[in-house]
C-alpha cells in the first residue's frame, strides 16, 4: 500500500492545451480520494497522468516515494478501470480477472486460484466461465474491478467508475464500491463529474477547474466551506444562494434585509458575494428577532422529502429548502435566517472565500 | 402473440414476406432497369466463361486446321494438364508467388505500415500513406516498366545502389523479383483494411494491456488479433486470389528465363498465345478457376467457424 505524491505537475497536449496545469497535491496511503470537476478540467487527463497513458510535460509523480514520472504504465505498480471498463470480449470472466498474471506469465494453476479468490470477493462466483457480452453491466464493473485488485497495484485508478450504470444500480454499486475500498485499504483515486458521487465516496476530494485545484478538502468542508465561488456553485444538489451584499457592523445586509457573518478583518461597507446554502437557510412565518431577510414565496419544488422554496426578497430571488410538511404556499410573507458560521462572504471580483472563520465541521 | 387480423372484405389479404413491392415500380419496369446490366454481364462475362469451358473440351488452335474446325476432344486436354511438367510448375510458382507476396509480404507489412502508422503524426501517415496508394494506383505498364529500369543488369537503380553492375536480377532472381514487386505493389490495399480495422479495436482495450505491462507483442496476439481476425482472414483471401490471377509478373519477364518466373495466368497466355493451343490454355483457365473456388471455400469455412 502507498500514497501519491504529485508536485508542480502539468501535461499538456500537443496542441497547447494545459490540461493539467501546475497542480499539487497528495493522496494518503489507503486513502479514498476523488478528482471532481465539470468536463474538460482536465481530472481525466491527471488520472491519465498518474497511470502513465499521458507523460507529464512538468512536475513530478511519486508512487509509494519512487519516482513514476518517467516509467511505463506497466512498471508503476497502478491498476486503473476504465469508464467503459475494457473487458476483452473474447475471454471469459475468468481469462480477463487473470489476464495481468497471464501477461507475467504465472502458471495456469495460480491464475485458476487466483480468478476463484477474486471472484468470490467481488460476487462473481457462478459468472468465471461466461464472456463479458453475457453479463450485466454491474456484473462487467465488478469483472473490471476484479481484474485491477488481481493484479496486485499499489493505486487503484478509477475513471468515472459508476457512469455507465443506470441510475438504480448505481446507487447499489457506490454502496458496493465504497465497503469494498474499506475492506481491501488499497490507495484509490476516482475521477467523477458527479459532485453527489464525490461526496458520497470519497475520503477527501479534489475540486478542479481548467487544470487546477480549486479546493481540496473532506466532503464536509467541500460542502459547508467551498473555497471560492466556483466550488460553491458546483457543489450541492441544490446551487448556493451567491448574492450581492454588503458589510455591515453585525454581517451583511443583503436584499433589503441582513444576515448575520462572522466578517473578520473585511472592513463596513465593502461589497462582498454573499453565499448561504439553500439548506441552511431557516424559513418561517412569524415575526423573528435579529438579523433576518423578509419577502414572499414566488414557487415551491418538491425535492421528496424536503422542498425547495423561492423566495423573492426585494427583487432577489434566494432559495431555501424546508421539511416538505412546512411548504408554504406561493405569496405567503415569509422570513429567512440563517446562523452566523453557514453566511459564507466571497470577494466579489476573484470569487475566493473571505472571512477566515474557524471551519464548524 | 398477436392474431392475423381478418381480411378486410373488398380488398385482397396482404402478402406478408419478402415478395412485397416496396419501390412501387411493376414487374416490367422492374425488368426495364435491370435489363441494360444484365444483358452487359451476360455478353462479357458469362458468355466467354462457358464458352472457354466449351474450348477446354476442343483441340482449338489459333492457326491451323483446327482452326477452322475444332473437333470435341473430351477430357483429353484435362488429362494432358495432370502430365504436364510445364503445368505442375506453373502451379508451384503461382503457390510461391502467393505465398511470398501475398500471404507474408502484402499482409506483414501491410499490417506493419497500418500499426505504425497508427500513432504518427497526421503529416507523417497522410504521406506514408499516399506514397503507398500510389503504388496501387499507377497502371501496371508504369510500374513494370519503373522495376524493369529498376533491376536492370547496367543502369539499373538496384545496382548503382548495391554497386553490383553487372547483375541480371530478373534473370538470376526472377521469382524473388517478382514477388518484391508484387508485395510493394498490392501493400496500399491490406494497410487500408487494417487501418480502418485497427480502429475497430476500443482504446481503452489496448490501454489496459499497457497498464498490466503487456508487451507489443502480447498486446497484438491477446488484444489486437481476436478483434481484427476476421479482417485478417477477409484480407487474406481478397489478395490471394488477386494474386493466383495477376498477370503483370509476364510484364517484367514474360514467364522467363526458361519457364523459371511462369506463373499459371501466364503460362496460359504463353500456351494460348506462343503455342496458339487456345483448347489447352481455355482447359487450364477452368483448372485455375476451380482452384480459386476452393480456396474461397477453404476461407469462408474459417470465417463461419469465428462466429
Amino acid at each position: 500500500m502507498a500514497g501519491i505524491d504529485i508536485e508542480g505537475l502539468a501535461t499538456v497536449y500537443p496542441n497547447g492545451v494545459r490540461a493539467v496545469d501546475g497542480l499539487d497535491l497528495t493522496v494518503a496511503d489507503g486513502e479514498f480520494f476523488a478528482l471532481l470537476g465539470p468536463s474538460g478540467c482536465g481530472k481525466t487527463t491527471l488520472l491519465r497522468t498518474i497511470a502513465g497513458l499521458e507523460s507529464a510535460t512538468e512536475g513530478s509523480v511519486r508512487i509509494d516515494s519512487t519516482d513514476v514520472t518517467r516509467l511505463e504504465p506497466g512498471k508503476r505498480g497502478v491498476a486503473m478501470v476504465f469508464q467503459d471498463y475494457a473487458l476483452f470480449p473474447h475471454m471469459n470472466v475468468s481469462e480477463n480477472i487473470t489476464y495481468p498474471l497471464k501477461v507475467r506469465r504465472v502458471a495456469a494453476a495460480t491464475r485458476a486460484s487466483v480468478a476463484e479468490k477474486t471472484g468470490d470477493e467481488l460476487s462473481l462466483q457462478g459468472l468465471l466461465e461466461r464472456r463479458p457480452g453475457q453479463l450485466s453491466g454491474g456484473q462487467q464493473q465488478r469483472v473490471a474491478l476484479a481484474r485491477a485488485i488481481a493484479s496486485e497495484g499499489k493505486v487503484l485508478l478509477l475513471d468515472e467508475p459508476l457512469s455507465n450504470l443506470d441510475a438504480r444500480l448505481r446507487l447499489e454499486a457506490r454502496t458496493f464500491l465504497k465497503k469494498l475500498q474499506k475492506d481491501l485499504g488499497i490507495t484509490t483515486v476516482f475521477v467523477t463529474h458527479d459532485q453527489a458521487e464525490a461526496l458520497a465516496l470519497a475520503d477527501r476530494i479534489a475540486v478542479m477547474q481548467s487544470g487546477k485545484l480549486r479546493q481540496l478538502g473532506s466532503p464536509r468542508e467541500v460542502f459547508a466551506r467551498p473555497a471560492n465561488t466556483f466550488v460553491a456553485n458546483f457543489i450541492g444538489s441544490t446551487p448556493m444562494n451567491l448574492l450581492p451584499g454588503t458589510v455591515a457592523s453585525d454581517g451583511v445586509s443583503i436584499a433589503g434585509g441582513s444576515l448575520p457573518a462572522a466578517t473578520g478583518s473585511v472592513p463596513s461597507g465593502a461589497e462582498v458575494t454573499v453565499g448561504v446554502r439553500p439548506e441552511y437557510l431557516t424559513l418561517s412565518t412569524g415575526d423573528v428577532s435579529g438579523p433576518a431577510v423578509r419577502g414572499s414565496v414566488v414557487v415551491a419544488e418538491n425535492l421528496g422529502t424536503q422542498s425547495l422554496v423561492t423566495v423573492d426578497c426585494d427583487g432577489t430571488l434566494i432559495g431555501v429548502t424546508v421539511p416538505e410538511e412546512d411548504e408554504p404556499s406561493p405569496g405567503t410573507p415569509v422570513v429567512l435566517t440563517a446562523s452566523e458560521q453557514r453566511v459564507l462572504l466571497y470577494d466579489k471580483e476573484s470569487g475566493e472565500l473571505l472571512a477566515r472563520q474557524p471551519a464548524v465541521v | 402473440m398477436t392474431t392475423a387480423p381478418a381480411p378486410v372484405p373488398g380488398r385482397p389479404a396482404r402478402v406478408r414476406g419478402p415478395a412485397q413491392d416496396v419501390a412501387g415500380l411493376g414487374v416490367a419496369r422492374a425488368v426495364g432497369f435491370l435489363a441494360p446490366a444484365l444483358l452487359l454481364i451476360g455478353a462479357f462475362l458469362v458468355f466467354p466463361a462457358i464458352w472457354t469451358i466449351y474450348i477446354g473440351i476442343t483441340n482449338y488452335r489459333l492457326t491451323g486446321v483446327e482452326a477452322v474446325s475444332p473437333s470435341i476432344v473430351g477430357l483429353a486436354n484435362y488429362t494432358k494438364a495432370l502430365n504436364d511438367a510445364l503445368f505442375h510448375n506453373a502451379l508451384w510458382l503461382t503457390v510461391l508467388f502467393v505465398l511470398g507476396s501475398a500471404i507474408v509480404g502484402q499482409n506483414i507489412l501491410g499490417f506493419a505500415l497500418a500499426w505504425t502508422m497508427r500513432r504518427a503524426r497526421p503529416a507523417v501517415r497522410r504521406t506514408v500513406e499516399g506514397l503507398v496508394l500510389l503504388a496501387w494506383i499507377l497502371p501496371s505498364t508504369v510500374v513494370a516498366y519503373l522495376w524493369i529500369a529498376f533491376f536492370d543488369r547496367d543502369t539499373g537503380t538496384l545496382n548503382s545502389i548495391l554497386g553490383t553492375q553487372g547483375t541480371a536480377w530478373l534473370i538470376d532472381y526472377p521469382m524473388v523479383c517478382l514477388i518484391v514487386f508484387n508485395t510493394w505493389r498490392g501493400t496500399a490495399f491490406s494497410m487500408m483494411l487494417y487501418s480502418s480495422a485497427l480502429q475497430a479495436v476500443p482504446p481503452s482495450q489496448l490501454e489496459s494491456a499497457r497498464m498490466v505491462g503487456a508487451s507489443g507483442w502480447q498486446t497484438l496476439r491477446d488484444v489486437v488479433f481476436p478483434h481484427i481476425r476476421g479482417h485478417v482472414l477477409t484480407n487474406t483471401l481478397l489478395i490471394s486470389l488477386w494474386t493466383a490471377n495477376d498477370f503483370s509478373p509476364f510484364l517484367l519477364t514474360k514467364g522467363g528465363p526458361n519457364h523459371e518466373s511462369e506463373t499459371v495466368p501466364v503460362y496460359i497466355y504463353n500456351v494460348a498465345l506462343q503455342g496458339g493451343e487456345l483448347g489447352y490454355s481455355s482447359a487450364i483457365s477452368f483448372l485455375l478457376l476451380i482452384a480459386n473456388l476452393l480456396v474461397a471455400l477453404l476461407y469462408l469455412r474459417l470465417l463461419r467457424r469465428r462466429s
